[in-house]
């Protein structure tokens, strides 16, 4: 486990980046995150995504799979793989500041 | 090949391409190589899925709602092969794995396929088995994008790696 800095804020991450405490996340870690992954601006669209994310995390206590994303994140499958192109479901998770999804699906 | 404290390493970096090869027709057959294409996109990892033999039957309009278990000559099952051929005990064990697999989340074959599909993963059906069972692309879902002989198959899966299901 180790510490990064985003916006001026220190939050623990795993090796590959991911938060490791949810109530750490604010909005200007996301927007960090998501540039350094190459979405330079978070849109509605995306914000749609990663706040579904975030919210099925902190209810569950799991991430939903890409299946379930798809059904009820209000983004269809084909538009989530254009706006996270590297994987929606890591993806949303990263900038959502949750742990990495660990589905298979 | 391994790094100074034991750890494999891959010297290849990570996989870009994937190119899976479903050649099954029953549940289990179909399955592993439609979660193998849609784990690789979910990993941003371009994925082509080749459909051969009783393979194509996951992406047939008129049979992909319809695949079984196998339950004859299925040791896993750990069903004795006469249980198994009773009239009806596949489609039990099918039905009893079909719940099984929507509590994990995993979509029906027809939805599945097509999920692979939205999420940029590329469907073909293989020419040699399409001429065998004298089927057309009509057979098919749209998702398919092409029936492709062997020769193609290979140079889409060029740079990538194959896996055989």
């Amino acid at each position: 486990m180790s510490t990064l800095t985003y916006a001026g804020t220190p939050v623990e991450v795993d090796p590959e980046g991911f938060l490791q405490q949810p109530e750490q996340w604010n909005e200007q870690i996301a927007a960090e995150i998501a540039a350094e992954a190459g979405i330079d601006q978070l849109t509605d669209r995306h914000w749609l995504v990663v706040n579904y994310m975030r919210d099925t995390y902190l209810e569950s206590g799991s991430a939903p799979s890409i299946r379930t994303l798809g059904k009820s994140s209000g983004v269809p499958i084909k538009e989530l793989y254009q706006l996270f192109p590297k994987g929606p479901a890591k993806l949303a998770a990263k900038i959502a500041g949750i742990p990495k999804p660990r589905g298979c699906i | 090949m391994t790094d100074q404290d034991g750890s494999a390493i891959s010297k290849l970096g990570p996989i870009e391409k994937v190119s899976v090869i479903v050649s099954k027709g029953s549940l289990e057959g179909i399955y592993p190589g439609l979660i193998m294409a849609n784990g690789a996109r979910m990993e941003g990892i371009e994925a082509n899925v080749f459909f051969t033999f009783f393979g194509l039957d996951a992406i047939n309009k008129a049979k992909h709602e319809h695949v079984k278990v196998s339950t004859v000559g299925n040791p896993g099952l750990h069903l004795a092969t006469m249980a198994g051929a009773i009239p009806g005990v596949s489609a039990l064990v099918t039905r009893k794995l079909a719940a099984e697999m929507e509590k994990l989340d995993i979509p029906p074959i027809p939805e599945f396929v097509e999920l692979i599909a939205d999420s940029g993963g590329r469907l073909f059906a293989c020419k040699a088995s399409v001429d065998l069972f004298g089927l057309s692309e009509d057979d098919f879902i749209p998702q398919v994008e092409d029936v492709i002989t062997v020769g193609e198959f290979y140079g889409l899966a060029a740079g990538g790696q194959v896996i055989f299901t």
